[in-house]
Formats: structure tokens, C-alpha cells, sequence
């Protein structure tokens, strides 16, 4: 789960990774007076999650109390599009004030877990407040690495690494430990997928300071974080993926015209490839889940037809344990209900599939029964064409 | 002859007592599994059906010589569990809980590479060698025994799909194994083709991988310089966006990795028949392994 900037920092504060003096505001006449608060100059921050707001136009610096009000203007209400966000952007509906800072040097701080490895790596590179993916790929020789295993956490060895890769001065290496010790316990405690500080900044005055922070938090694990659940910022949601979560069906929202319904995620995807390949583009993923019930088949007939682009529907159910009779009753009823407005192409397979076709066929209602996964992609696809 | 588990396979079920443990404890026997214990903190000494019920895994080994366990407990007990197996020293563990914590996987990762147990999963449907020993939540009624083809895979009903393919066109399966969809798991495919590259029964191998993560080239590399036999792999995730979790928590493309397209390149590059249309596997896997 992501975390607005604002929120990110808050978690940052209770750690001892210091940031700049600000204030949170929703209002033009909010941002104008926590600006006044602050002192000149300010930071406006538009406050949603995707990075890249710099460039889209989402981050100002304001130096007199007019350029304050054109700012806030301009960025509340704004449709912030980045390369994150996709074309059609984000609305911005939160702004985070700060105050200005004199920067000395910026840098790179970032925590991820690795996965083949099973350990949790620090990244680093002295040359912050650019893409790091750029860094990485035109000189990657700037980029340090140092992967710590969980169960040692983090060592003294382990944070020199960081401080002499960095060729920091003597005078900020106390500091700058500190904090990365702290950032790491963070990362840890509240279960991050992801902690990253780009840039974090040495001061002319030689303090270390987060000047931005995204923090990304394993779904999974928060049960254990309520406070983070509070953080949950509804306006982020894509309405139709929001409702499927509801239901507890994994819904992904995509450009094409042919909805579909699977019961597993591998066979979702493969099932959105096979889509593919047959020449049509698929509208969605829908993961019923290995244990679909006509409850979520309903929900998710309901979900994949609130998408006006989609013009036919592909349900592909592997029965297991769930036997594909009972699936077939599911599907019937839930056609009845939704009262279905494009075609369906049935593909069952598995555990009772003869009673499931039989159940489907003499149903009346229009399903177009498919043989196997070429066969049911070929129908659909040529449905939308 | 199969890998990891067989008929002399004696499984014991952390969480039988719960509705899921229930459930597939019967499924398992139903098929012909030895499930010779239970474990649920608190109720040992109960019975599941005539299943003996232990408070703790050291006492069900104790008592009944179990030698691998399922587990199917909530995900906030999901690492406990496996731990308190790895303890007990049993020789397979197959975690099927799905949603366990990264945080908590990367501790228990790290504790299995000094310990002799071998965990399956998380977030799988586990393992079967048909005929023998299901420990898991697949259909048994799919899959055929005597091989001679071993699968692995990240993925659930899409290896169901896969196992009946085969099933299909005739072919049997010696072991069928679910690593599952966690980004951090504990037997990998490369574990798995080791083995079947040493069982004698096993002739070939599917191998079925999906976006995110690097195991599928990691896992190619290895068959180039090692594999005896031959195997056809498979990719799901093509039309797959960038930077979102496909269902499984470690399916995601980011940063440019982990991608579909990469994956079956570094397939292709290590000479696996590569299986681009799922609709034609079986097919496909006929024609290479004849």
C-alpha cells in the first residue's frame, strides 16, 4: 500500500529522520497560511502517489507571498499527469507546504527487500535528485549497493559501506549514520516494500534532511500496522478496482474490449494473453480466486460490465475442487441477476465439466459455450471484432 | 519412482482443525494420502475424523513419525508455523497460506538455509506425485500417475490447466510441484528441475513461470548447463502493465524487470521449447517429449 509524501514523513518523524518544517493544507487560503507560518520561501507539494510531480508540474517553489497564492492555485485541483500516472493523471486535492532549505549536496537513499537473495539491500549514489534509474543505466559504477540479511539486521560494516561509498565528509558521517540506522528500523518495523528518500539532502549548514520520501507498505502485512491503514487515501482508488476489493476479487482495470472472469491469477493472465494472441485486447484482470462461488461470480459480471468499453466477456474456469456443476449454476444465476448486455463465452474444465456444459446449455440464456482456451479465445475475439 | 514426497510420505496438518484445514485433510486422504496427524495449539488429544489431534508438531512427530507437513493456518501465524516444522525437523514442508508478510518470509528464508527441511510455498497449492501423496489443495482427479513428465510452477489452477493438458494428450506426471506466487519463497525451480533431473522416472519437464522477479532466467541458465532432459516452458503475463501486482503478490513488472518478453528470450537462449499459446501445450509438450 502507498502513503502520501506528507504521511511518509510522519512515519519519518516518529524515527528520528529529520525533515523540513511544514504543514499539510487542502485550500488555497491553507496553503497561504501555513506558508505564512513557515516563513518565505515555501515548498508546494502536490501530495498524491506517483513520483515524476516535480516534472508534471505538481511541485513549486514560492519565494513571495504572491508566488504562494499562484502556486496554490495553480496545483490544488490540477490533474497531475506524470510518467507514473498514466495519461490520465491523478486530481490533486492535497498540497504539502514546506519550508525552504539552502542545499549543500543531494543524495540517493533507498531500502527495498531483494527477493532472489532474501535480504534487504540499501541502495545508495551521490548524484540524488535525479532518476535513478538513469544513474543506474549510464553510470552504475555511482550506485552502491549493500545487502544486509534480516536475521543480523543492520551492522556497523554494513553502514560504513554506505558512508565511505558516499565519500562523505567526516563532518556529517555521525549524522548520517544515525539516520540510516533509523530509516532501516523503519523499513523494518513497519514492514515496507519500499522506503526511498530521493533527494536527501546535506544543508549548507551540514544537517542531513529527507527532502522528499516514498514509502510503500506490504499489503499483507497490515494487519499489524492500523495505523497505516488509517493513512488509506480513497481518492488514489480506481473506482471499479476499489468496489472488486470490496468483494475480495482481484481486479485490474486495462484499455482493451474483452472482459474476463478466471478463477486463479496465473490462469487470469495467461487467459489475458490468449486474448491477445486471438487479436483482441483485453478490458481487465479478474481473479475470482481458486474457490469462486456465484457470489463473486455475480460481483464480478457486475464490475467487468460498469467498463462501457467492454463489448464481450471470456470466462474461463478451471474447476478443481470447486466443481465446474456448481460453477455453471453460479454463472446462470449471476447472468439472471445482472441481466448480461454483451456476449459471453463460457470455457469450463475440470471436475464435473460434462454436468457444468450441460447446466450452461440448457440455461436459455445466450452463452456461447467454447470447446478448450483456443477456441474460446478465437470466439470472443471475433465477437468484438 | 518421483521427487520429495511418495507413498511412504507420512504428513502431519498444522491448523487441521480450522474449516480449510478440515476441508483438504479429507481431500488428501480421499486421494490417498497417509496424513497420520494433526496439530492445533489447544486441542490435542481431539480427534479430526480418526486423525489424532497434538497441541504442538514435536509431539505429533513424537507420537506418529510424521515426515512433512501441511500447513494451512492464517497468514499472521503462516511464519510460526513454518518455523516451529523446520524445528521439528520434518523433511518437506508445504505452506499453502497465502498473504504472509515479505518481512516475515525473508527471516524465515534465511533460518531454512542452515536447516535440512525443504519448504514448499508459500501462497501454493502445493505438491503431488499422482497416485501416491498429495499434500496440497489440487484436484487430484487431473492428474495421471507413472509419469514421465515432472511439472513445476509458480502458479495454481494455470498448473491445473497444464497438468490436464497433459493428462490430454496422454502423457502422465511423476511429481507435480507448486512453488507458488510470493516473492519470497522457499523451494525455487531450479530446486525442483535438480531433482527431477535425478529422478530416473522423470523423462521431461514443464516448466510454467510468470512475470515478476528473475527465477525464470536464473532458472533457464541452469537448465543450459545441467539439464539431462528436455523442457518445455511457459510464461504467463504478456499483456500484463507495468508496475501493477497481477493476483499473486510477486507479479509485478518494475523498473523494466521481471518482464514476460525477457523471460521467454532467456528460455529460448537456453534451448527450452518455448510454449507461447497456452491453448496449445499439450500439443506442444507431445511433440517435444516424444
Amino acid at each position: 500500500m502507498k502513503i502520501h509524501e506528507y504521511q511518509a514523513k510522519e512515519l519519518f518523524r516518529k524515527y528520528q529522520v529529520p525533515t523540513l518544517e511544514g504543514g499539510v493544507a487542502t485550500t488555497v487560503e491553507g496553503i497561504e497560511k501555513t506558508a505564512k507560518e513557515l516563513g518565505l520561501p515555501v515548498a508546494v507539494k502536490a501530495q498524491i502517489h506517483a513520483g515524476g510531480r516535480g516534472k508534471g508540474g505538481g511541485v513549486k517553489i514560492a519565494r513571495s507571498s504572491e508566488d504562494v497564492k499562484k502556486a496554490a492555485e495553480a496545483i490544488l485541483g490540477m490533474t497531475l499527469v506524470t510518467k507514473q500516472t498514466g495519461p490520465e493523471g491523478r486530481l490533486v486535492k492535497t498540497v504539502l507546504v514546506e519550508k525552504g532549505v539552502a542545499i549543500k549536496k543531494e543524495l540517493y537513499l533507498s531500502i527495498i527487500p531483494d527477493r532472489a537473495t532474501a535480504t534487504i539491500t540499501i541502495v545508495a549514489s551521490q548524484d540524488g535528485g535525479m532518476d535513478i534509474e538513469d544513474v543506474a543505466e549510464k553510470t552504475p559504477e555511482r550506485i552502491i549497493k549493500v545487502a544486509i540479511n534480516p536475521v543480523t539486521g543492520i551492522r556497523s560494516y554494513h553502514v560504513q559501506q554506505v558512508l565511505f561509498g558516499l565519500e562523505l565528509e567526516k563532518s556529517v558521517m555521525k549524522e548520517f549514520a544515525g539516520v540510516l540506522r533509523n530509516l532501516y528500523n523503519l523499513f523494518v518495523d513497519y514492514d515496507c516494500s519500499m522506503v526511498e528518500i530521493n533527494p536527501l539532502i546535506i544543508t549548507e549548514d551540514d544537517r542531513i534532511i529527507a527532502l522528499d520520501a516514498k514509502v510503500d507498505i506490504d499489503s499483507n502485512a497490515l494487519y499489524r500496522h492500523p495505523d497505516v491503514v488509517e493513512m488509506h487515501d480513497p481518492n488514489e482508488d480506481d473506482p471499479a478496482e476499489a468496489e472488486a476489493a470490496k468483494y475480495n476479487l482481484n481486479y485490474i482495470n486495462l484499455d482493451g474490449n474483452v472482459g474476463n472472469m478466471v478463477n486463479g491469477a496465473g490462469l487470469a493472465m495467461a487467459t489475458m494473453d490468449i486474448i491477445k494472441q486471438a487479436g483482441a485486447e483485453p478490458a481487465n484482470f479478474l481473479d475470482v480466486g481458486g474457490g469462486a462461488n456465484a457470489e463473486m461470480v455475480e460481483n464480478g459480471f457486475r464490475i467487468i460490465l460498469s467498463d462501457k468499453k467492454v463489448k464481450g466477456i471470456l470466462i474461463n474456469i478451471f474447476g478443481g475442487i470447486l466443481r465446474c456443476d456448481v460453477l455453471a449454476q453460479g454463472v446462470v444465476q449471476a447472468a439472471e441477476k445482472v441481466k448480461l448486455s454483451v456476449p459471453v463465452v463460457v470455457r469450463m474444465e475440470g471436475t464435473n465439466v460434462e454436468e457444468g456444459r450441460r447446466i450452461l446449455s440448457e440455461s436459455g440464456l445466450s452463452l456461447i459455450s467454447a470447446s478448450d482456451l483456443a477456441d474460446a479465445a478465437k470466439k470472443v475475439a471475433e465477437i468484438v471484432a | 519412482m518421483s521427487i520429495l514426497i511418495n507413498s511412504q510420505t507420512r504428513v502431519l496438518v498444522q491448523g487441521i482443525t480450522g474449516k480449510e484445514g478440515q476441508f483438504h485433510t479429507r481431500q488428501c486422504i480421499e486421494y490417498g494420502t497417509n496424513v497420520v496427524a494433526g496439530v492445533t495449539p489447544g486441542k490435542g488429544g481431539q480427534t479430526m475424523d480418526s486423525v489424532p489431534v497434538y497441541n504442538t508438531v514435536a509431539d505429533a512427530k513424537k507420537a506418529t513419525g510424521a515426515n512433512a507437513s501441511m500447513i494451512l493456518v492464517p497468514p499472521p501465524f503462516a511464519a510460526d508455523a513454518i518455523l516451529e516444522a523446520v524445528d521439528a525437523d520434518m523433511d518437506v514442508i508445504v505452506c499453502i497460506t497465502e498473504g504472509v508478510p515479505v518481512m516475515d518470509m525473508l527471516r524465515v528464508k534465511n533460518y531454512l538455509a542452515v536447516k535440512k527441511s525443504r519448504l514448499i510455498g508459500p501462497n501454493c497449492p502445493g505438491i503431488i506425485t499422482p497416485g501416491e501423496c498429495k499434500i496440497g489443495i489440487m484436484p487430484g482427479a487431473i492428474h495421471t500417475p507413472g509419469g514421465p513428465v515432472g511439472v513445476v510452477s509458480r502458479s495454481g489452477t494455470l498448473t491445473y490447466e497444464v497438468v490436464h493438458q497433459l493428462t490430454a494428450v496422454g502423457l502422465g506426471q511423476t511429481t507435480c510441484v507448486g512453488i507458488g506466487g510470493d516473492p519470497v519463497n522457499g523451494t525455487g525451480f531450479i530446486d525442483c528441475l535438480e531433482a527431477f533431473n535425478e529422478d530416473p522416472q522423470t523423462e521431461a519437464v514443464v516448466m510454467v513461470g510468470e512475470i515478476g522477479g528473475n527465477a525464470e532466467e536464473e532458472a533457464s541458465a541452469w537448465i543450459k548447463a545441467n539439464m539431462k532432459k528436455p523442457v518445455v516452458g511457459f510464461i504467463a503475463g504478456l499483456t500484463a502493465p507495468p508496475g501493477r501486482r497481477m493476483g499473486h503478490a510477486g507479479a509485478i513488472v518494475s523498473g523494466g524487470q521481471g518482464t514476460a518478453a525477457a523471460k521467454i528470450e532467456a528460455m529460448q537462449r537456453a534451448g527450452l521449447y518455448v510454449c507461447e499459446d497456452l491453448g496449445t501445450l499439450g500439443k506442444l509438450c507431445k511433440e517435444a517429449f516424444s
